[in-house]
């Protein structure tokens, strides 16, 4: 008998909300976190993306100053989104030993490594902090976080670029129901709105140039789609043994019903043009949840608003869950908080656990002509989602040709 | 040349910035790692941070050395001199 396993509690720091109830009532509404970059960086290495979805609450104005300055930002994301997520869960007594960690990342402490390398060339060896090493170590936001929730049942860290936070997910999954754990703290952090990063995806064509108009640059199955809007934050959901959360009486969102990962195997970068990859990964997720095509009400895209990665994802849909595609709300939820990279596949877990507990599917903005190769069933108003037992899918794709899906039941 | 109160005074800044214990607990006869409860890595940070606060150079082999705040006054003084 494979354990079943909830999510209770849930945590996010993002472009659209600092904390889960304000994203989720702004995900509702269909507002955009991008805004035009005031650094003087911008103009200094002439960057030719002036724009990114920050963070609407800073970290500093939740973390205490000396403890954030032992964390990178991302490091500082992800334990903000962990402690929401603990406190939500109502947890307060756990064997340590049970508590697992899986907090995922594309990039890691990328602020830390390149502010160090500044400081080398500038001031030399001596200057370059001790903290340095832990704080750009990719692993970071794990390990903080394992340290302050006390979790001992290992710590983990996947990496797999856009897919990671998703990948958290699947692995969270996985230790529970072989027993290793019965909670798992899973999530996603990213903090790489740097002018290296900037300028390094805008070099491979992949960030939106809509300088002119930042809060309608992200605009996924748009004929006007030109690229993704660099976002950062976190998400943060605890997945606890169905056992272990009824032993304890916990409020329930929903089950994760399954997870999958699969590689393409195709290119490096370039996704798989018929989606296979994509599609084996949905049905995997689907087979993991013993789940049917029709269960499907509502799907959370990946859709970054890049030219070549919107269509394969609906090839892929419509092969895993045939005509039933038709019938499915799906939200691109990108379109206001910009592509979070390894901590989007959290965040839009938390949106997605959010859509099947309130029965409500989040907005799709600045969808003004849909993409006619692209006929799926567009989120871009709040929806009623059915009343009964309904599955939602999050799917999750990075470069390196990963390819990550969950599968969120309703109890 | 600072004098022994305004050492103290600037390593007390230094370790509030890094630690944020209170300034006034930064006293000559507090251990750094018994009283004040800083770990090796804080401690490496502060001395840097020392460094460049009274332009004086604090070798790695000295700082196992400088147990308590009065060790740090009294090396800096020393090294200013």
């Amino acid at each position: 008998m494979t354990r079943k396993v909830v999510i209770t509690g849930l945590g996010a720091t993002t472009p659209i909300g600092g904390d889960v109830p304000t994203m989720w009532n702004n995900a509702l509404k269909g507002v955009s976190g991008a805004r035009t970059l005031e650094d003087d960086w911008v103009a200094k290495y002439e960057l030719p993306v002036h724009f990114a979805a920050r963070c609407s609450t800073p970290a500093l104005d939740v973390l205490s100053r000396v403890e954030a300055k032992r964390m990178d930002p991302s490091t500082q994301f992800g334990v903000i989104a962990a402690r929401e997520a603990w406190a939500d869960s109502g947890i307060t007594e756990i064997d340590q030993d049970r508590l697992a960690v899986a907090f995922a990342t594309g990039i890691g402490g990328v602020w830390t490594l390149l502010d160090a390398w500044d400081t080398l060339k500038e001031k030399g060896p001596r200057r370059v902090l001790p903290m340095t090493v832990p704080m750009l170590m990719p692993n970071g936001v794990a390990a903080a976080v394992s340290l302050d929730l006390g979790a001992r049942a290992g710590a983990h860290t996947p990496v797999s670029a856009c897919a990671s936070g998703t990948e958290a997910m699947h692995l969270g999954l996985e230790l529970i129901r072989s027993g290793k754990a019965d909670v798992v703290m899973c999530g996603g952090a990213e903090a790489a709105i740097h002018p290296m990063p900037l300028a390094a995806f805008a070099s491979m064509q992949a960030l939106s140039r809509r300088n002119d108009a930042p809060e309608r640059a992200s605009r996924p199955y748009d004929t006007a789609r030109d690229g993704f809007v660099m976002g950062e934050g976190a998400g943060a959901l605890v997945l606890e043994a169905e056992e272990h959360a009824l032993a304890r009486g916990a409020r329930i969102y929903a089950e994760l019903a399954g997870t999958s990962v699969t590689a393409d195997a195709y290119h490096i970068t370039a996704p798989d043009p018929e989606g296979l990859g994509a599609t084996r990964a949905l049905k995997a997720a689907m087979f993991d949840g013993r789940i049917q095509p029709e269960d499907v009400v509502h799907v959370n895209a990946h859709a970054t608003s890049t030219p070549v990665g919107d269509k394969p994802e609906y090839t892929a849909l419509r092969a895993a869950l045939g005509t039933h595609v038709d019938n499915v709300a799906v939200s691109a939820t990108k379109s206001q908080m910009g592509h979070l990279l390894g901590a989007s596949g959290a965040v839009e877990a938390v949106l997605t656990v959010l859509a099947v507990h309130e029965r409500k599917a989040p907005v799709t903005i600045n969808l003004e002509n849909q993409d006619p190769e692209i006929p799926l069933d567009v989120v871009t108003s709040a929806r009623d989602l059915p009343a009964g037992n309904i599955v939602a899918l999050s799917n999750s794709f990075g470069f390196g040709g990963h390819n990550a899906v969950v599968a969120i039941r309703s109890v | 040349m600072a004098s022994n109160e305004e050492i103290l005074a600037g390593l007390a800044e230094i370790v509030n910035e890094e630690t944020g214990l209170a300034p006034e607990a930064v006293e000559l006869d507090k251990s750094f790692t018994e009283d004040l409860d800083i770990d090796s890595i804080s401690m490496m940070t502060i001395v840097v941070n020392a460094e460049e606060k009274f332009g004086v150079r604090i070798p790695d082999e000295e700082v196992k050395n400088l147990k308590t705040v009065g060790d740090a006054v009294s090396f800096i003084a020393g090294a200013q001199a």
